[in-house]
């Protein structure tokens, strides 16, 4: 299936929670309000003509300038070999969305990522704590307003 | 030494016990099955057969600190593994000795300056007997460290630590 159709698809089937998409450019994409994300996602894994099987990876972009906090959800269809990516934005003083962990179990480790490193807090994640940073840590380091601690268990952070 | 072995049979040899404890533990130095991250693969070709850690008596890589003399820290500690490394070290017998591999071993090296999440020098965790620079260190540089190391076994005495 190509993408202008995949888009058209997904934009007729999930009744306005697509509120833009792209298929062109280096990332297409459908951009989906947050609070239907779980919809939208749980469609295009079913509908037999996506059958999006495959959650590549889940990326999540700051944006301090629009106060946003950007989330890219790459899926991938191994059987029908096609592929796109379903994008919500969300509030970054309180990111929170729900977890898409009962679609692809692989979404786990990467919702636990991006808590760890960006702070978006993932509804109904089975086990939502840091993955990379020490579980003490405080911060969220890939925000680009992070601000280095000076030290950690007595060891110096900066120089 | 002269007098003492005219008064000897002939194959009989005399040594200190210093000489004879350093020679051993010296050539015979088990490092620790232990690599983090990119060092470790040429810390693995030291080990293979082209530059032959054996040669050294240290290519009997132990797969538990208990076992082991020397750790070798090959790659960049993060603060998460900072602990697991210092309690690793701790399991170690003593004698024990620890080599910092590479620049990220020994100061941050790339992640000197923006690094969050590295610890600026693994001589802040534990002690550290070699420095081996490099990006990594070329096996040569390793087996560099490892005489250096075996130099320093030598001035041990068990007359004073």
């Amino acid at each position: 299936m190509l993408l202008p159709d995949i888009i058209s698809l997904i934009q007729a089937q999930t009744a306005e929670a697509v509120v833009a998409a792209s298929a062109d450019g280096l990332h297409p994409h459908v951009r989906v309000k947050p609070e239907r994300l779980l919809e939208v996602c749980s469609y295009i894994k079913t509908e037999p003509q996506l059958n999006f099987d495959l959650l590549r990876c889940i990326s999540a972009i700051d944006r301090p300038q629009e106060a946003l906090i950007e989330l890219s959800y790459d899926v991938l269809s191994i059987p029908l070999n096609h592929a796109i990516a379903v994008k919500v934005m969300l509030d970054r003083a309180r990111p929170e969305i729900d977890s898409v962990c009962s679609i692809w179990p692989a979404a786990e480790w990467h919702e636990r990522e991006a808590f760890d490193l960006m702070g978006v807090s993932f509804k109904n994640h089975p086990d939502l704590r840091r993955i990379l940073m020490p579980d003490d840590w405080s911060g969220y380091p890939l925000r680009k307003d992070y601000q280095d601690l000076t030290e950690y268990h007595g060891l110096k952070i900066k120089p | 030494m002269t007098f003492i072995e005219e008064k000897l049979n002939a194959g009989i040899i005399t040594t200190t016990v210093d000489w004879a404890l350093n020679w051993a533990r010296k050539r015979s130095i088990f490092p620790m099955t232990f690599g983090i991250a990119c060092c470790a693969i040429e810390m693995m070709a030291v080990g293979a057969s082209r530059f032959d850690l054996d040669r050294f008596g240290a290519g009997a890589f132990r797969a538990t600190p208990r076992q082991s003399d020397l750790m070798i820290v090959a790659g960049t500690v993060t603060f998460k593994m900072a602990e697991r490394l210092n309690r690793l070290w701790q399991q170690m017998p003593e004698p024990r000795y620890v080599m910092a591999m590479g620049a990220c071993a020994i100061s941050g090296g790339p992640y000197h300056k923006f690094g969050y999440h590295v610890v600026k020098g693994v001589d802040q965790v534990v002690p550290v007997d070699i420095f081996v620079p490099g990006c990594p260190p070329r096996p040569e540089a390793l087996i560099e460290g490892l005489m250096r190391l075996q130099d320093k076994i030598d001035t041990h005495t068990i007359a004073r630590r």
